[in-house]
Parts: structure tokens; sequence; C-alpha cells
């Protein structure tokens, strides 16, 4: 696929320390177009900054994004939604007290005028505008008018993707996107992970969750102590070796071991305890 | 495509305890309205002489300056702000309007000692405001505290201006104007606007008959620009966003800071707004008139449904509030109650009104 050729995002040796601890070392990517890249690691392996950085929220200390091949730099996360990067959180993005359409144009709200001196919001085109881009995505939501506080976790997931894509985002970045969902719910946000890789719109999915990212992956990062572990495409790996991958080689072996006879060993500890007390 | 057909499920389905809440939801919004329609029906019943044009058109040039003050207001706590200034800042406003409009005195044409008093009014009051504004939304110090300070400054300022004492204007026709009625009913058939006619032999003060006091016309005009700025502009929608969620409002884009900075340059401009009618109504200004407003104010917008938490409340919902309260107050004294009870039934109104805010938010 020629689109494949030209990254959408690259990051160059991007660079990150909070005092003496190196948050980010050095951390190379790519994404193209239409691509789900998951991004792996421990606690503390340093995605939340490297995606921060990304996002606008961090100022890296050294290295490089470029977006569409030119050299980008965010003083705010505003910044980076205007070029295109966008962020999905689990809260803090919607207003809960305003409906779907209008948390949409939040910011960005249509006008009209009114006896042709007065600027107000047109409320039927955005209510339209709306209506057509959650159908698009095959989003339902019953009552568009209902604040967003009476829809569920998935609906309201929903209407931030739904907000992206409206503005034509250019990247989605998604932290752990399924996180407070129910099953049904966290399928339909996998299926509009798929919906926006069909259109185009690479994303990045944050997750503890392997299952998910096995799910709708193209590709997964994997992040171990601020470096970047390793990079495979999903259909050359599995759970384990990304597993691996994030908890290192030391440990490996140890999971191995438990693996291969977790009966045995938990048998032993557990008897060798009893007879010491005893 | 390996895409599984999973809809959402939506409200009926996931959540079966919010399905009924539309019904709910239009009791909980509609029992200041409920609430309202009782006590006209029972002080209409008890009390004589309650149910009447005069003192309807009474209610309402009565509640006007604690009205236009609790719009103001009502912006604020929908922004998830509180702003305790207004009382004095209207006293203030209504001392440099006095002082301005008795300086005057009769040397310039009546509109323009008005136009001048009004405007320096209306000028010194968006001092505080602006104040207000940049210490909550720059210096990001909670509002009640900010406006508390305020709330000493202004006391402090007006009455240094003032010099303890009220202003009162000598100027013939300032209280006419604020006691005029747009339209007079003679027994004879004449209709007059404005003012009453010249010849009035053989006519008793009592059979004139007067409506649509100017306050009142007034406060209409108030009500639907701010009704219209609330439900129809940008600057409405920002205040529910910034109520709702100051951080997605950001990352949306909404000038926040700029906004929050608006909201309290308004909310003091409609209590120096309340500070002129009182000083053309009354013909004098001292800087503790509006002291007594304040907590009436707030108390009509929580009644009107606003949350103190932010993000919800309306214009209609703060002119019943203020209705309410003003019905309440009225109707006792054609009671013949001691009118220190109005105190104890407003109170009760209020703790009421916040009762069936939390129940309503229990049941969501």
């Amino acid at each position: 696929m020629m689109a494949d050729v030209r990254p959408i995002l690259q990051v160059k040796d991007l660079y990150k320390h909070f005092g003496g601890l190196v948050a980010v070392d050095h951390v190379s990517l790519d994404i193209h177009p239409g691509e789900v890249v998951g991004l792996l690691g421990d606690n503390g392996a340093g995605k939340s900054t490297l995606i921060k950085m990304i996002s606008g929220a961090y100022k890296p200390d050294g290295g490089q994004i470029l977006l569409d091949g030119a050299a980008v730099s965010f003083a705010t996360p505003l910044e980076a939604r205007r070029r295109g990067i966008e962020t999905i959180y689990q809260d803090l993005a919607l207003c809960e007290n305003l409906d779907a359409s209008a948390n949409i144009f939040l910011g960005r709200e249509r006008m009209r005028h009114q006896l042709g001196i007065f600027r107000v919001l047109y409320r039927s085109y955005m209510l339209r505008e709306s209506r057509q881009v959650l159908d698009q995505l095959d989003i339902r939501i019953p009552e568009l008018r209902n604040p967003i506080r009476l829809l569920s976790g998935g609906q309201r997931q929903a209407v931030s993707i739904a907000r992206a894509v409206y503005w034509d985002a250019r990247l989605m970045i998604m932290d752990e996107p399924t996180a407070a969902l129910g099953v049904p719910e966290q399928l339909k946000v996998l299926e509009l992970i798929r919906t926006l890789r069909n259109r185009g719109v690479p994303v990045i999915l944050i997750s503890h969750n392997m299952q998910d990212v096995f799910a709708v992956a193209d590709r997964v990062i994997v992040m171990r102590r601020g470096s970047k572990a390793g990079e495979v495409r999903i259909s050359d790996t599995n759970e384990n070796e990304v597993v691996g991958l994030m908890v290192g080689v030391e440990y490996t072996q140890v999971i191995k071991q438990i693996h291969d006879a977790p009966e045995e060993v938990h048998i032993t500890t557990h008897d060798e305890s009893e007879k010491d007390i005893t | 495509m390996n895409v599984p057909d999973v809809a959402l499920p939506d409200a009926n389905q996931s959540q079966p305890g919010k399905t009924p809440l539309r019904p709910l939801d239009i009791v909980s919004r509609g029992w200041s309205w409920l609430f309202l329609l009782v006590l006209l029906i029972f002080f209409s019943i008890t009390g004589q002489g309650f149910l009447n044009i005069y003192n309807f058109q009474t209610i309402g040039a009565d509640m006007s300056l604690v009205l236009i003050m609790a719009l103001g207001q009502t912006f604020v706590i929908i922004s998830g702000g509180i702003d305790l200034s207004t009382g004095f800042v209207m006293g203030m406003a209504s001392v440099a309007a006095a002082l301005v409009m008795s300086g005057l005195g009769s040397s310039v044409p009546l509109p323009v000692v008005v136009l001048a008093g009004a405007a320096a009014g209306l000028g010194i009051g968006l001092i505080p405001g602006l104040i207000n504004g940049v210490v909550i939304a720059r210096l990001r110090v909670p509002s009640f505290i900010v406006t508390l300070g305020m709330y000493g400054i202004a006391r402090g300022a007006g009455f240094i201006l003032s010099g303890g004492q009220p202003v009162s204007i000598q100027t013939n026709g300032i209280g006419q104007i604020g006691n005029a009625y747009l339209l007079y009913l003679l027994p004879d058939g004449r209709v007059s606007f404005f003012h009453l006619p010249s010849n009035l032999q053989g006519v008793r003060p009592s059979q004139i008959i007067q409506l649509l006091p100017f306050p009142l016309i007034f406060l209409v005009v108030v009500v639907l620009i701010c009704a219209w700025l609330l439900w129809q502009t940008r600057f409405g929608r920002h205040t529910y966003a910034v109520g709702g969620s100051e951080e997605a409002s950001r990352r949306a884009g909404v000038p926040v800071v700029r906004h929050t900075i608006l909201i309290y340059v308004l909310s003091a401009f409609m209590a120096s707004l309340a500070g002129v009618v009182y000083t053309l109504r009354f013909s004098n200004g001292a800087a503790d008139v509006g002291d007594p407003l304040l907590l009436t104010s707030i108390a009509a917008v929580i009644i009107g449904g606003a949350s103190l938490l932010g993000g919800e409340g309306t214009i209609i919902g703060t002119v019943i509030g203020a209705l309410i309260i003003a019905i309440i107050q009225n109707g006792l004294i054609f009671l013949g109650i001691n009118p220190f009870w109005q105190f104890i039934a407003v109170g009760v109104v209020i703790i009421l009104a916040v009762l069936v805010d939390q129940t309503k938010k229990r049941l969501v």
C-alpha cells in the first residue's frame, strides 16, 4: 500500500527526565496512516510520559516530533489538538452537563446571524452534523439532547471519538479506552477503533488489557524503564512474547518456571512454611 | 472485515434505572412552578386584596432590584462560582450615581443628568467586577474568598464615597422616572403614556388606573436580554461548559480565563444596574442599600434550580425563584403575619429547594 510509505507521525530520539529520573530515554517510533499501534508497558515504563509529549502536555528535553514530515513543537495540548493530534482520555474530556452535540462543537461552535447583527448558536446545524458523524461511526445514542451525564461510559467514549473524527483528527491517542466499561461496550469501542483504521486515521492504543491490544492492533510497541524494549507485528508474536518484552529477560525465566510447573513451586513453598511453624 | 455487530447498549437496556428519569426530571424541574402556583392560590384565598393587578405590579416592581442582581449571579453560579460582593457593589454604584445626579442638579437637562448618573454607577461597578474576575481566573483564588474580600472593599469604598451618609438627590424629576407608569387610564376614558395628564379636575387619584410601572418594564427587558445571552449565545454556552468542567472546556479550546473574567464583570454590572435603578426610584444612594438583597438574590438562583456545584441553572428558574420569595414576603403581609416570619419562610424554602435538588441527583 502506498499510503503506508509516509508516516503521519514520526518520533525521533525523544527524551525526557524528571530530575535524575530518566522517564523516556531516546525513543523513536513511526505511525502510518490506517494502522493501530498498541503501546504497552508496565507501570512506570514511560508510556504516559511519551504520550504526553506527543499530545503536548509535556515538553520534551530532547528529540523531535514530526507530523506529516514537518517538525512540530506544542506548547499546550490545545495546540496539538489544533494540529490534529487528538487524545481521548477516560474522563476530563467532556462536559457532563452538556449534550453530545454541544460537546462535539465545544469551543468551535457554529454560529448563525440573528436579525442581521447578533451571532447566535446554530443549534439545528450542530445537531444535524453531530447526528451525521455519529451515524457514520455507527454510534447509537437514543436521545441526543440528553446531557452526557445520562449516557453510558461507552457512549461517552464514543462521543469523544466522534468529536475527534468530526474535526478531522490526523492521529488518535487512546489512553485505556476500555478500562471502565462493561464487556459489550468494550467490544463497541474496539469496533470503533477498527472503523477509525478503515477511515485511515491511525490510533495509538495504550492499554493494560492484552486481549484488547491483540484484538485490534496491527503492531505493538513495548516500553520498559523508559526505553523501547521492542516493536513487533501482532501477526508475528504472541502474548507470552509481549509479556516477556514488558517485564524483561530476568523475569521471563521466573515466569517460565512458574508457568511450566506452577503447582510444584507453590506446594513446596507452602509445605515448608507449614513445617517451620509447627 | 471482522467487525462484530455489537450495538452500544442504550440507556434503556443497560441501566434500567435511567429510563423513568425523564418524567422525574420534569417533576424536579417543574417543582418550583408548582410551588409558585400553590403559593398564588393559597394567598389568593387567604389574603384579602392579594389577588389584585396593583398588588402584582407592586410585587414586580419590588422584586426588580433583587432579580436584577440574581440574574448576574445566575451566570456566576452556573459557571461554578459565587459572587458575594454584589450587595455592596450595588450600594457603591447607587452612591456614585446619586453623587453625580445631585452634583449636576438642574444645571443640565434631566436626561443628561440621568444618563451621566447611570454611566457613573455602571462605570464604577466594572472595577470590582474586573478585579474579582482577574484574581479568580488568573491567580486562581477561590471565588468565595475573592468576592468576600471585595464585599468588604466595596462596602468601605461606598461609605467613603458617600461620606458615611446616604446621598439624596434634590433634582426634580429623578424620582418620577423611577416611579412612573407606562400607561394611565382615566375614568373619563382618557389614556396617557409616561406621565399623568396635567388637567385632572374632578378626578380623584384613586380613580386613575396606573399600569405597567417602569421598573417592571425595565425588569422584563433585562430578563429577556439575560435569557437570550445565556441560551442563544456562545457566551452562554461557554458559561455552562466552564461550570460543567473547567478542564474539559480548556481542552476543547474555550477561553476559560477570559470567560471567567467576563462573568464576574457581568455580575458586577448587573449589581450596579440594580444600584442605578434604586437611585432612580428612591432619589438617593447609600452604601448599604444592596446588602440585604445579596442573600435573597443567591436564594432566588438556588430556588430556581441552579446548582452551587456549577453547570446547572436557567434564567427562567431564577425569575421563578425571585417570584417565590417576593410572593411569600408580600403574601405574609396580607395575612397580617409578623414580617419577621418572612425570613423563616424564605429560609425553609431555600433548604427545601436544595433538598429537592439532592433527591433528584440521588435518583439520577
